[in-house]
Protein backbone atom coordinates (compact mmCIF):
# COMPACT_ATOMS: atom_id res chain seq x y z
CA UNK A 1 0.00 0.00 0.00
CA UNK A 2 1.20 3.48 -0.80
CA UNK A 3 1.58 5.76 1.09
CA UNK A 4 2.66 3.74 4.12
CA UNK A 5 -0.32 2.85 6.34
CA UNK A 6 -0.77 5.47 9.02
CA UNK A 7 -1.25 2.70 11.61
CA UNK A 8 2.50 2.16 11.48
CA UNK A 9 3.20 5.78 12.40
CA UNK A 10 3.57 7.14 15.92
CA UNK A 11 0.39 7.80 17.93
CA UNK A 12 0.95 11.56 17.67
CA UNK A 13 1.26 11.43 13.91
CA UNK A 14 -1.85 9.29 13.73
CA UNK A 15 -3.91 11.77 15.72
CA UNK A 16 -2.58 14.65 13.64
CA UNK A 17 -3.45 12.79 10.47
CA UNK A 18 -7.01 12.03 11.49
CA UNK A 19 -7.60 15.60 12.64
CA UNK A 20 -6.11 16.86 9.37
CA UNK A 21 -8.40 14.66 7.31
CA UNK A 22 -11.53 15.96 9.02
CA UNK A 23 -10.43 19.58 8.70
CA UNK A 24 -9.70 19.06 5.00
CA UNK A 25 -13.13 17.49 4.55
CA UNK A 26 -14.79 20.42 6.28
CA UNK A 27 -13.10 22.89 3.95
CA UNK A 28 -13.80 20.72 0.90
CA UNK A 29 -17.52 20.58 1.62
CA UNK A 30 -17.83 24.18 2.78
CA UNK A 31 -19.95 25.29 -0.21
CA UNK A 32 -22.35 22.43 0.40
CA UNK A 33 -22.52 23.12 4.13
CA UNK A 34 -23.22 26.78 3.49
CA UNK A 35 -26.07 25.88 1.20
CA UNK A 36 -27.53 23.45 3.70
CA UNK A 37 -27.36 26.03 6.47
CA UNK A 38 -29.01 28.67 4.31
CA UNK A 39 -31.86 26.35 3.45
CA UNK A 40 -32.69 26.37 7.18
CA UNK A 41 -32.82 30.16 7.52
CA UNK A 42 -35.71 32.61 7.63
CA UNK A 43 -36.20 35.35 5.09
CA UNK A 44 -35.50 37.98 7.74
CA UNK A 45 -32.08 36.43 8.37
CA UNK A 46 -31.33 36.70 4.67
CA UNK A 47 -32.42 40.31 4.37
CA UNK A 48 -30.51 41.20 7.56
CA UNK A 49 -27.39 39.71 5.94
CA UNK A 50 -27.06 36.92 8.48
CA UNK A 51 -25.66 34.41 6.02
CA UNK A 52 -22.95 32.75 7.99
CA UNK A 53 -23.95 32.97 11.64
CA UNK A 54 -26.31 30.67 13.50
CA UNK A 55 -29.83 31.06 12.05
CA UNK A 56 -31.94 33.29 14.33
CA UNK A 57 -34.84 30.90 13.84
CA UNK A 58 -34.81 27.44 12.30
CA UNK A 59 -37.19 27.26 9.37
CA UNK A 60 -36.37 23.75 8.21
CA UNK A 61 -39.90 22.43 7.78
CA UNK A 62 -41.33 25.75 6.58
CA UNK A 63 -38.73 26.20 3.83
CA UNK A 64 -38.80 22.67 2.51
CA UNK A 65 -42.57 22.57 2.67
CA UNK A 66 -42.67 25.95 0.94
CA UNK A 67 -40.67 24.63 -1.96
CA UNK A 68 -43.31 22.00 -2.61
CA UNK A 69 -46.41 24.10 -1.95
CA UNK A 70 -45.46 27.33 -3.72
CA UNK A 71 -43.58 25.92 -6.73
CA UNK A 72 -43.91 22.98 -9.14
CA UNK A 73 -40.85 21.32 -7.55
CA UNK A 74 -42.80 18.12 -6.88
CA UNK A 75 -43.74 17.99 -10.54
CA UNK A 76 -40.11 18.60 -11.59
CA UNK A 77 -38.91 15.74 -9.41
CA UNK A 78 -41.52 13.42 -10.85
CA UNK A 79 -40.56 14.48 -14.38
CA UNK A 80 -36.90 13.78 -13.68
CA UNK A 81 -37.83 10.33 -12.47
CA UNK A 82 -40.03 9.66 -15.50
CA UNK A 83 -37.20 10.70 -17.79
CA UNK A 84 -34.40 8.92 -15.96
CA UNK A 85 -35.84 5.49 -15.25
CA UNK A 86 -36.99 4.62 -18.81
CA UNK A 87 -33.70 5.98 -20.15
CA UNK A 88 -31.71 3.64 -17.95
CA UNK A 89 -33.83 0.65 -18.94
CA UNK A 90 -33.80 1.48 -22.64
CA UNK A 91 -30.10 2.25 -22.88
CA UNK A 92 -29.12 -0.91 -21.01
CA UNK A 93 -31.41 -3.10 -23.12
CA UNK A 94 -30.18 -2.02 -26.53
CA UNK A 95 -26.55 -1.80 -25.41
CA UNK A 96 -26.44 -5.25 -23.88
CA UNK A 97 -27.55 -6.76 -27.19
CA UNK A 98 -25.12 -4.69 -29.24
CA UNK A 99 -22.26 -5.26 -26.81
CA UNK A 100 -22.66 -9.02 -26.99
CA UNK A 101 -22.58 -8.90 -30.78
CA UNK A 102 -19.40 -6.80 -30.74
CA UNK A 103 -17.69 -8.86 -28.06
CA UNK A 104 -18.28 -12.42 -29.22
CA UNK A 105 -18.87 -12.46 -32.98
CA UNK A 106 -16.28 -12.00 -35.66
CA UNK A 107 -17.54 -10.06 -38.61
CA UNK A 108 -16.01 -7.53 -40.92
CA UNK A 109 -17.33 -4.28 -39.55
CA UNK A 110 -16.95 -5.26 -35.92
CA UNK A 111 -14.09 -2.95 -35.01
CA UNK A 112 -15.50 -0.09 -37.07
CA UNK A 113 -18.81 -0.21 -35.25
CA UNK A 114 -17.04 -0.46 -31.91
CA UNK A 115 -14.98 2.62 -32.79
CA UNK A 116 -18.19 4.41 -33.75
CA UNK A 117 -19.73 3.78 -30.34
CA UNK A 118 -16.57 4.92 -28.55
CA UNK A 119 -16.26 8.08 -30.62
CA UNK A 120 -19.90 8.92 -30.03
CA UNK A 121 -19.16 9.33 -26.33
CA UNK A 122 -16.81 12.19 -26.80
CA UNK A 123 -18.51 14.43 -29.30
CA UNK A 124 -19.71 17.84 -28.13
CA UNK A 125 -23.47 18.05 -27.62
CA UNK A 126 -23.65 21.17 -29.75
CA UNK A 127 -22.90 19.29 -32.97
CA UNK A 128 -26.10 17.31 -32.34
CA UNK A 129 -28.23 20.12 -31.00
CA UNK A 130 -29.93 21.66 -34.05
CA UNK A 131 -30.70 18.41 -35.94
CA UNK A 132 -31.85 16.59 -32.80
CA UNK A 133 -34.13 19.49 -31.94
CA UNK A 134 -35.56 19.51 -35.48
CA UNK A 135 -36.01 15.74 -35.51
CA UNK A 136 -37.81 15.87 -32.19
CA UNK A 137 -40.11 18.59 -33.51
CA UNK A 138 -40.76 16.58 -36.70
CA UNK A 139 -41.60 13.46 -34.70
CA UNK A 140 -44.10 15.59 -32.76
CA UNK A 141 -42.15 14.89 -29.59
CA UNK A 142 -40.90 18.38 -28.74
CA UNK A 143 -41.70 19.27 -25.15
CA UNK A 144 -42.55 15.68 -24.24
CA UNK A 145 -40.90 13.23 -21.89
CA UNK A 146 -40.63 10.60 -24.63
CA UNK A 147 -38.70 13.02 -26.83
CA UNK A 148 -36.05 13.48 -24.14
CA UNK A 149 -35.97 9.78 -23.28
CA UNK A 150 -35.39 8.70 -26.88
CA UNK A 151 -32.45 11.02 -27.28
CA UNK A 152 -30.89 10.06 -23.95
CA UNK A 153 -31.27 6.35 -24.73
CA UNK A 154 -29.50 6.78 -28.06
CA UNK A 155 -26.68 8.89 -26.68
CA UNK A 156 -26.05 6.81 -23.55
CA UNK A 157 -26.03 3.66 -25.70
CA UNK A 158 -22.53 4.65 -26.83
CA UNK A 159 -21.02 4.56 -23.36
CA UNK A 160 -23.03 1.51 -22.26
CA UNK A 161 -22.01 -0.48 -25.33
CA UNK A 162 -18.33 0.36 -24.82
CA UNK A 163 -18.50 -0.63 -21.18
CA UNK A 164 -20.49 -3.85 -21.64
CA UNK A 165 -18.52 -4.94 -24.69
CA UNK A 166 -15.28 -4.87 -22.69
CA UNK A 167 -16.96 -6.70 -19.84
CA UNK A 168 -18.38 -9.46 -22.07
CA UNK A 169 -15.10 -9.74 -23.98
CA UNK A 170 -13.45 -10.83 -20.74
CA UNK A 171 -15.84 -13.78 -20.33
CA UNK A 172 -14.29 -17.04 -21.56
CA UNK A 173 -15.23 -18.12 -25.08
CA UNK A 174 -15.31 -21.74 -24.01
CA UNK A 175 -18.53 -21.06 -22.10
CA UNK A 176 -20.31 -20.03 -25.27
CA UNK A 177 -18.80 -22.79 -27.36
CA UNK A 178 -19.87 -25.40 -24.84
CA UNK A 179 -23.42 -24.09 -24.97
CA UNK A 180 -23.35 -24.20 -28.77
CA UNK A 181 -22.17 -27.81 -28.66
CA UNK A 182 -25.15 -28.59 -26.49
CA UNK A 183 -27.30 -27.20 -29.29
CA UNK A 184 -28.40 -23.96 -27.64
CA UNK A 185 -29.54 -21.26 -30.07
CA UNK A 186 -27.68 -17.95 -30.21
CA UNK A 187 -30.44 -15.94 -28.52
CA UNK A 188 -30.86 -18.56 -25.84
CA UNK A 189 -27.14 -18.30 -25.10
CA UNK A 190 -27.47 -14.56 -24.69
CA UNK A 191 -30.52 -14.57 -22.45
CA UNK A 192 -29.80 -17.64 -20.36
CA UNK A 193 -26.02 -17.65 -20.16
CA UNK A 194 -24.63 -14.16 -20.77
CA UNK A 195 -27.28 -11.93 -19.24
CA UNK A 196 -26.98 -13.35 -15.70
CA UNK A 197 -23.19 -13.11 -15.92
CA UNK A 198 -23.17 -9.40 -16.75
CA UNK A 199 -25.51 -8.37 -13.95
CA UNK A 200 -22.78 -6.54 -11.97
CA UNK A 201 -21.86 -4.52 -15.05
CA UNK A 202 -25.51 -3.69 -15.68
CA UNK A 203 -25.90 -2.53 -12.08
CA UNK A 204 -22.83 -0.31 -12.33
CA UNK A 205 -24.09 1.23 -15.53
CA UNK A 206 -27.59 1.72 -14.17
CA UNK A 207 -26.40 3.93 -11.31
CA UNK A 208 -24.04 5.87 -13.54
CA UNK A 209 -26.60 6.54 -16.26
CA UNK A 210 -29.18 7.44 -13.65
CA UNK A 211 -26.85 10.12 -12.29
CA UNK A 212 -25.79 11.43 -15.69
CA UNK A 213 -29.33 11.76 -16.96
CA UNK A 214 -30.72 13.09 -13.70
CA UNK A 215 -28.12 15.85 -13.76
CA UNK A 216 -28.58 16.68 -17.43
CA UNK A 217 -29.42 20.30 -18.02
CA UNK A 218 -28.48 21.01 -21.63
CA UNK A 219 -30.96 18.68 -23.32
CA UNK A 220 -33.72 19.68 -20.98
CA UNK A 221 -33.08 23.23 -22.12
CA UNK A 222 -33.11 22.31 -25.79
CA UNK A 223 -35.95 19.79 -26.01
CA UNK A 224 -38.41 20.92 -23.37
CA UNK A 225 -40.09 24.19 -22.43
CA UNK A 226 -43.10 23.73 -20.17
CA UNK A 227 -43.22 23.12 -16.44
CA UNK A 228 -45.21 19.93 -16.90
CA UNK A 229 -42.24 18.17 -18.57
CA UNK A 230 -39.22 20.02 -17.17
CA UNK A 231 -36.80 17.96 -15.11
CA UNK A 232 -35.48 19.28 -11.83
CA UNK A 233 -32.27 20.84 -13.20
CA UNK A 234 -34.06 23.08 -15.69
CA UNK A 235 -36.81 23.68 -13.13
CA UNK A 236 -34.30 24.94 -10.60
CA UNK A 237 -32.89 27.37 -13.15
CA UNK A 238 -36.38 28.69 -13.86
CA UNK A 239 -37.14 29.03 -10.15
CA UNK A 240 -33.92 30.95 -9.59
CA UNK A 241 -35.39 33.77 -11.67
CA UNK A 242 -38.71 33.57 -9.88
CA UNK A 243 -37.35 33.49 -6.33
CA UNK A 244 -34.90 36.39 -6.83
CA UNK A 245 -33.38 37.06 -3.43
CA UNK A 246 -35.19 34.32 -1.52
CA UNK A 247 -31.97 32.43 -1.17
CA UNK A 248 -33.33 30.16 1.53
CA UNK A 249 -35.82 28.78 -1.01
CA UNK A 250 -33.22 28.41 -3.77
CA UNK A 251 -30.99 26.60 -1.33
CA UNK A 252 -33.74 24.26 -0.22
CA UNK A 253 -34.66 23.57 -3.85
CA UNK A 254 -31.05 22.81 -4.73
CA UNK A 255 -30.69 20.44 -1.80
CA UNK A 256 -33.86 18.61 -2.83
CA UNK A 257 -32.57 18.28 -6.41
CA UNK A 258 -29.29 16.83 -5.14
CA UNK A 259 -30.81 14.22 -2.84
CA UNK A 260 -31.74 11.51 -5.41
CA UNK A 261 -28.31 11.20 -7.10
CA UNK A 262 -26.53 11.50 -3.77
CA UNK A 263 -28.61 8.75 -2.17
CA UNK A 264 -28.20 6.65 -5.30
CA UNK A 265 -24.45 7.03 -4.92
CA UNK A 266 -24.48 6.07 -1.25
CA UNK A 267 -26.73 3.06 -1.73
CA UNK A 268 -24.84 1.70 -4.72
CA UNK A 269 -21.40 3.08 -4.00
CA UNK A 270 -19.46 0.00 -5.00
CA UNK A 271 -21.22 -0.25 -8.37
CA UNK A 272 -20.99 3.46 -8.98
CA UNK A 273 -17.25 3.59 -8.51
CA UNK A 274 -16.69 0.37 -10.43
CA UNK A 275 -18.48 1.89 -13.39
CA UNK A 276 -16.77 5.23 -13.20
CA UNK A 277 -13.27 3.90 -12.87
CA UNK A 278 -13.47 1.26 -15.56
CA UNK A 279 -10.03 1.10 -17.12
CA UNK A 280 -8.31 2.97 -14.30
CA UNK A 281 -6.54 -0.16 -13.08
CA UNK A 282 -5.84 -2.04 -16.29
CA UNK A 283 -5.87 -1.19 -19.94
CA UNK B 1 -36.20 -21.63 -44.21
CA UNK B 2 -35.49 -23.42 -41.00
CA UNK B 3 -32.42 -24.99 -42.53
CA UNK B 4 -31.18 -21.62 -43.72
CA UNK B 5 -31.49 -20.27 -40.18
CA UNK B 6 -29.67 -23.27 -38.70
CA UNK B 7 -26.79 -22.82 -41.12
CA UNK B 8 -26.43 -19.08 -41.05
CA UNK B 9 -27.44 -18.25 -37.49
CA UNK B 10 -23.95 -17.19 -36.49
CA UNK B 11 -23.74 -14.71 -39.36
CA UNK B 12 -27.19 -13.21 -38.95
CA UNK B 13 -27.54 -13.04 -35.20
CA UNK B 14 -24.92 -10.33 -34.52
CA UNK B 15 -26.69 -8.00 -36.92
CA UNK B 16 -30.04 -8.68 -35.31
CA UNK B 17 -28.50 -7.93 -31.94
CA UNK B 18 -26.98 -4.72 -33.23
CA UNK B 19 -30.06 -3.41 -35.03
CA UNK B 20 -31.82 -1.49 -32.23
CA UNK B 21 -28.66 0.24 -31.02
CA UNK B 22 -27.53 1.03 -34.55
CA UNK B 23 -30.87 2.53 -35.50
CA UNK B 24 -30.98 4.73 -32.41
CA UNK B 25 -27.37 5.76 -32.76
CA UNK B 26 -27.68 6.55 -36.45
CA UNK B 27 -30.84 8.61 -36.04
CA UNK B 28 -29.74 10.58 -32.98
CA UNK B 29 -25.94 10.76 -33.30
CA UNK B 30 -24.47 9.93 -36.71
CA UNK B 31 -27.08 11.58 -38.92
CA UNK B 32 -27.23 14.79 -36.81
CA UNK B 33 -23.44 15.18 -37.06
CA UNK B 34 -23.59 15.01 -40.84
CA UNK B 35 -26.55 17.38 -40.91
CA UNK B 36 -24.82 19.91 -38.66
CA UNK B 37 -21.71 19.85 -40.82
CA UNK B 38 -23.75 20.57 -43.93
CA UNK B 39 -25.98 23.14 -42.21
CA UNK B 40 -22.89 25.19 -41.42
CA UNK B 41 -22.75 26.20 -45.10
CA UNK B 42 -26.27 27.63 -45.02
CA UNK B 43 -28.09 30.54 -43.52
CA UNK B 44 -31.27 29.45 -41.78
CA UNK B 45 -33.48 30.87 -39.04
CA UNK B 46 -34.84 27.46 -38.07
CA UNK B 47 -38.36 28.26 -39.26
CA UNK B 48 -38.30 29.08 -42.97
CA UNK B 49 -38.67 26.26 -45.49
CA UNK B 50 -35.77 27.52 -47.56
CA UNK B 51 -32.16 27.44 -46.48
CA UNK B 52 -29.84 29.87 -48.17
CA UNK B 53 -26.50 28.45 -49.31
CA UNK B 54 -23.67 30.77 -48.29
CA UNK B 55 -20.60 28.57 -48.81
CA UNK B 56 -17.93 29.44 -46.24
CA UNK B 57 -19.79 32.64 -45.39
CA UNK B 58 -20.58 31.58 -41.83
CA UNK B 59 -16.96 30.67 -41.19
CA UNK B 60 -15.69 33.96 -42.63
CA UNK B 61 -18.09 35.86 -40.42
CA UNK B 62 -17.02 33.75 -37.45
CA UNK B 63 -13.36 34.62 -37.86
CA UNK B 64 -14.30 38.33 -37.75
CA UNK B 65 -16.50 37.89 -34.68
CA UNK B 66 -14.89 39.07 -31.44
CA UNK B 67 -17.16 36.84 -29.35
CA UNK B 68 -15.87 33.81 -31.25
CA UNK B 69 -12.28 34.64 -30.34
CA UNK B 70 -13.21 35.39 -26.74
CA UNK B 71 -15.00 32.05 -26.55
CA UNK B 72 -12.09 30.18 -28.09
CA UNK B 73 -9.66 31.86 -25.71
CA UNK B 74 -11.91 30.96 -22.77
CA UNK B 75 -12.06 27.35 -23.95
CA UNK B 76 -8.28 27.33 -23.81
CA UNK B 77 -8.33 28.74 -20.27
CA UNK B 78 -10.82 26.03 -19.31
CA UNK B 79 -8.61 23.25 -20.69
CA UNK B 80 -5.40 24.55 -19.11
CA UNK B 81 -6.81 25.16 -15.65
CA UNK B 82 -8.99 22.06 -15.73
CA UNK B 83 -5.82 20.05 -16.21
CA UNK B 84 -4.93 20.97 -12.65
CA UNK B 85 -7.51 18.45 -11.51
CA UNK B 86 -5.53 15.26 -12.23
CA UNK B 87 -2.51 16.33 -10.12
CA UNK B 88 -4.68 17.78 -7.34
CA UNK B 89 -6.90 14.70 -7.47
CA UNK B 90 -3.79 12.54 -7.14
CA UNK B 91 -2.58 14.57 -4.17
CA UNK B 92 -5.91 14.17 -2.38
CA UNK B 93 -6.01 10.46 -3.24
CA UNK B 94 -2.55 9.98 -1.72
CA UNK B 95 -3.64 11.92 1.33
CA UNK B 96 -6.76 9.82 1.81
CA UNK B 97 -5.46 6.39 0.82
CA UNK B 98 -5.66 4.82 4.28
CA UNK B 99 -7.71 1.94 5.58
CA UNK B 100 -10.52 1.98 8.09
CA UNK B 101 -14.24 2.52 8.28
CA UNK B 102 -14.01 6.26 8.93
CA UNK B 103 -11.68 6.65 5.96
CA UNK B 104 -14.19 4.95 3.68
CA UNK B 105 -16.85 7.41 4.73
CA UNK B 106 -14.46 10.33 4.26
CA UNK B 107 -13.53 9.20 0.76
CA UNK B 108 -17.20 9.03 -0.21
CA UNK B 109 -17.83 12.47 1.21
CA UNK B 110 -14.89 13.86 -0.74
CA UNK B 111 -16.46 12.42 -3.87
CA UNK B 112 -19.76 14.23 -3.25
CA UNK B 113 -19.26 17.23 -5.55
CA UNK B 114 -19.10 14.97 -8.59
CA UNK B 115 -22.46 13.38 -7.87
CA UNK B 116 -24.50 16.56 -7.65
CA UNK B 117 -25.71 18.44 -10.70
CA UNK B 118 -23.54 21.21 -12.11
CA UNK B 119 -26.58 23.45 -11.80
CA UNK B 120 -26.46 23.00 -8.04
CA UNK B 121 -22.68 23.51 -8.04
CA UNK B 122 -23.18 26.69 -10.04
CA UNK B 123 -25.75 28.01 -7.58
CA UNK B 124 -23.42 27.31 -4.65
CA UNK B 125 -20.53 29.16 -6.18
CA UNK B 126 -22.64 32.08 -7.44
CA UNK B 127 -23.36 32.56 -3.85
CA UNK B 128 -19.90 31.93 -2.60
CA UNK B 129 -18.72 34.78 -4.86
CA UNK B 130 -21.55 37.21 -4.10
CA UNK B 131 -20.03 40.66 -3.46
CA UNK B 132 -22.38 41.62 -0.61
CA UNK B 133 -22.68 38.45 1.44
CA UNK B 134 -20.63 35.69 -0.24
CA UNK B 135 -18.27 33.74 1.99
CA UNK B 136 -15.27 34.71 -0.13
CA UNK B 137 -15.85 38.41 0.50
CA UNK B 138 -16.78 37.93 4.13
CA UNK B 139 -13.53 36.06 4.79
CA UNK B 140 -11.31 38.35 2.73
CA UNK B 141 -12.64 41.51 4.32
CA UNK B 142 -12.36 40.03 7.83
CA UNK B 143 -8.74 39.28 7.05
CA UNK B 144 -8.35 42.85 5.82
CA UNK B 145 -7.13 41.61 2.44
CA UNK B 146 -9.63 43.73 0.51
CA UNK B 147 -11.12 47.15 1.20
CA UNK B 148 -13.89 46.94 -1.41
CA UNK B 149 -15.98 43.86 -2.13
CA UNK B 150 -14.78 41.73 -5.03
CA UNK B 151 -17.45 41.12 -7.67
CA UNK B 152 -15.73 38.29 -9.50
CA UNK B 153 -18.69 37.31 -11.65
CA UNK B 154 -19.20 40.81 -12.99
CA UNK B 155 -15.54 41.43 -13.73
CA UNK B 156 -14.71 40.77 -17.37
CA UNK B 157 -11.16 39.83 -16.46
CA UNK B 158 -11.86 37.50 -13.56
CA UNK B 159 -15.15 35.87 -14.48
CA UNK B 160 -13.89 32.89 -16.50
CA UNK B 161 -11.34 31.97 -13.86
CA UNK B 162 -14.02 32.14 -11.18
CA UNK B 163 -16.27 29.76 -13.12
CA UNK B 164 -13.42 27.37 -13.90
CA UNK B 165 -12.60 27.29 -10.20
CA UNK B 166 -16.17 26.17 -9.50
CA UNK B 167 -15.82 23.51 -12.19
CA UNK B 168 -12.60 22.21 -10.67
CA UNK B 169 -14.44 21.20 -7.54
CA UNK B 170 -16.36 18.25 -9.07
CA UNK B 171 -13.60 17.47 -11.57
CA UNK B 172 -10.96 17.07 -8.84
CA UNK B 173 -13.33 14.72 -7.04
CA UNK B 174 -13.62 12.63 -10.20
CA UNK B 175 -9.85 12.42 -10.68
CA UNK B 176 -9.40 11.59 -7.02
CA UNK B 177 -11.68 8.56 -7.29
CA UNK B 178 -9.84 7.37 -10.41
CA UNK B 179 -6.52 7.55 -8.56
CA UNK B 180 -7.90 5.93 -5.41
CA UNK B 181 -8.99 2.98 -7.53
CA UNK B 182 -5.65 2.97 -9.28
CA UNK B 183 -3.76 2.99 -5.97
CA UNK B 184 -5.85 0.04 -4.84
CA UNK B 185 -4.62 -2.03 -7.75
CA UNK B 186 -0.91 -1.42 -7.29
CA UNK B 187 1.17 -4.53 -6.82
CA UNK B 188 2.38 -4.87 -3.28
CA UNK B 189 5.42 -6.86 -4.37
CA UNK B 190 6.88 -3.98 -6.32
CA UNK B 191 6.45 -1.56 -3.44
CA UNK B 192 8.15 -3.99 -1.06
CA UNK B 193 10.97 -4.69 -3.49
CA UNK B 194 11.53 -0.99 -4.04
CA UNK B 195 11.53 -0.20 -0.35
CA UNK B 196 14.08 -2.97 0.25
CA UNK B 197 16.24 -1.12 -2.24
CA UNK B 198 15.92 1.94 -0.03
CA UNK B 199 13.41 3.71 -2.21
CA UNK B 200 10.76 5.71 -0.38
CA UNK B 201 8.66 8.88 -0.28
CA UNK B 202 8.66 11.08 -3.36
CA UNK B 203 11.21 8.95 -5.20
CA UNK B 204 9.00 5.92 -4.69
CA UNK B 205 6.03 7.92 -5.93
CA UNK B 206 7.84 9.04 -9.07
CA UNK B 207 9.66 5.85 -10.04
CA UNK B 208 7.37 3.08 -8.79
CA UNK B 209 3.87 4.37 -8.14
CA UNK B 210 3.25 6.81 -10.98
CA UNK B 211 4.26 4.40 -13.76
CA UNK B 212 1.75 1.93 -12.37
CA UNK B 213 -0.91 4.61 -12.23
CA UNK B 214 -0.58 5.37 -15.92
CA UNK B 215 -3.96 3.91 -16.92
CA UNK B 216 -5.62 6.09 -14.26
CA UNK B 217 -3.69 9.15 -15.42
CA UNK B 218 -4.66 8.51 -19.02
CA UNK B 219 -8.36 8.30 -18.20
CA UNK B 220 -8.17 11.28 -15.84
CA UNK B 221 -6.66 13.44 -18.57
CA UNK B 222 -9.14 12.24 -21.18
CA UNK B 223 -12.22 12.93 -19.08
CA UNK B 224 -10.80 16.24 -17.90
CA UNK B 225 -10.13 17.60 -21.39
CA UNK B 226 -13.52 16.39 -22.64
CA UNK B 227 -15.21 17.89 -19.58
CA UNK B 228 -13.51 21.23 -20.08
CA UNK B 229 -14.49 21.46 -23.74
CA UNK B 230 -18.05 20.49 -22.88
CA UNK B 231 -18.43 23.16 -20.19
CA UNK B 232 -21.85 24.73 -20.57
CA UNK B 233 -24.02 24.27 -17.47
CA UNK B 234 -21.89 26.32 -15.10
CA UNK B 235 -21.64 29.23 -17.51
CA UNK B 236 -25.36 29.13 -18.26
CA UNK B 237 -26.34 29.21 -14.59
CA UNK B 238 -23.63 31.51 -13.21
CA UNK B 239 -23.34 34.28 -15.80
CA UNK B 240 -25.18 33.32 -19.02
CA UNK B 241 -21.97 34.23 -20.81
CA UNK B 242 -21.78 37.72 -19.34
CA UNK B 243 -20.69 40.36 -18.61
CA UNK B 244 -20.64 41.34 -22.30
CA UNK B 245 -19.93 37.76 -23.47
CA UNK B 246 -16.65 37.77 -21.56
CA UNK B 247 -17.29 34.35 -19.98
CA UNK B 248 -18.68 32.68 -23.09
CA UNK B 249 -17.18 29.45 -24.47
CA UNK B 250 -17.84 27.85 -27.85
CA UNK B 251 -20.54 25.55 -26.47
CA UNK B 252 -22.44 28.45 -24.94
CA UNK B 253 -21.85 30.82 -27.86
CA UNK B 254 -23.29 28.19 -30.19
CA UNK B 255 -26.41 27.75 -28.07
CA UNK B 256 -26.94 31.48 -27.84
CA UNK B 257 -26.59 32.09 -31.57
CA UNK B 258 -28.92 29.24 -32.56
CA UNK B 259 -31.64 29.37 -29.93
CA UNK B 260 -31.66 32.99 -28.82
CA UNK B 261 -30.73 34.63 -32.12
CA UNK B 262 -32.29 32.06 -34.49
CA UNK B 263 -29.06 31.76 -36.48
CA UNK B 264 -28.96 28.00 -37.03
CA UNK B 265 -26.36 28.00 -39.81
CA UNK B 266 -24.03 30.23 -37.84
CA UNK B 267 -24.56 28.05 -34.77
CA UNK B 268 -23.79 24.95 -36.82
CA UNK B 269 -20.52 26.53 -37.94
CA UNK B 270 -19.52 27.16 -34.31
CA UNK B 271 -20.48 23.58 -33.43
CA UNK B 272 -18.40 22.31 -36.33
CA UNK B 273 -15.30 24.14 -35.05
CA UNK B 274 -15.82 22.71 -31.57
CA UNK B 275 -16.37 19.28 -33.12
CA UNK B 276 -13.14 19.49 -35.13
CA UNK B 277 -11.16 20.47 -32.02
CA UNK B 278 -12.56 17.45 -30.21
CA UNK B 279 -12.13 15.20 -33.24
CA UNK B 280 -8.35 15.51 -33.00
CA UNK B 281 -8.66 14.36 -29.46
CA UNK B 282 -11.11 11.56 -30.20
CA UNK B 283 -8.79 10.28 -32.96
CA UNK B 284 -5.92 10.13 -30.49
CA UNK B 285 -8.01 8.28 -27.93
CA UNK B 286 -9.37 5.84 -30.50
CA UNK B 287 -5.98 4.90 -31.92
CA UNK B 288 -4.70 4.26 -28.42
CA UNK B 289 -7.70 2.17 -27.50
CA UNK B 290 -7.63 0.12 -30.68
CA UNK B 291 -3.87 -0.45 -30.36
CA UNK B 292 -4.43 -1.97 -26.95
CA UNK B 293 -7.15 -4.07 -28.48
CA UNK B 294 -4.59 -5.54 -30.86
CA UNK B 295 -2.06 -6.19 -28.09
CA UNK B 296 -4.69 -8.18 -26.24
Amino acid sequence: MFPTPIDKASPAARTAYHAGVWVALLIWLLPLGAMLLTSFRSLSDISMGNFWGIPSEWMIIENYQGVFTTTPMGRFLLNSLMITVPTVAGALAISALAAYALAKYNFKLNIVLFALFIAGNFIPFQILMIPVRNLTIQFGLYDTIIGLVLFHVAFQAGFCTLFLRNFIKALPNSLIEAARCDGAGEFRIFFVLILPLIRPALAALAVLIFTFVWNDYFWALVLVQSDSVRPVTAGLEALKGQWLASWQMIAAGAIIAAIPPVSMFFLMQKHFIAGLTMGATKG
Amino acid sequence: MREFWENNQIKIVPWLLLTPALIMFSVYVVYPIIQSLSLSFFEWDGLADEKLFVGFGNYRELFDDDVFWTSLKNNLIWVIFYLLSPPIGLAIALFLNQKGLAMRLIKSLFFFPFVISQIVVGLMFTWFYDPSFGLLNVVLSKLGAISEPLALLSSERAVTYAIVFAGLWPQIAYCMILYLTGLNGISRGQIEAASLDGCSGLRMLWHVILPQLRPATFIAIVVTVIGSLRSFDLIAIMTAGGPYNSSSVLAFFMYEQSITNYRMGYGAAIATILFLIMAIYIAYFLTRMLQQERIR
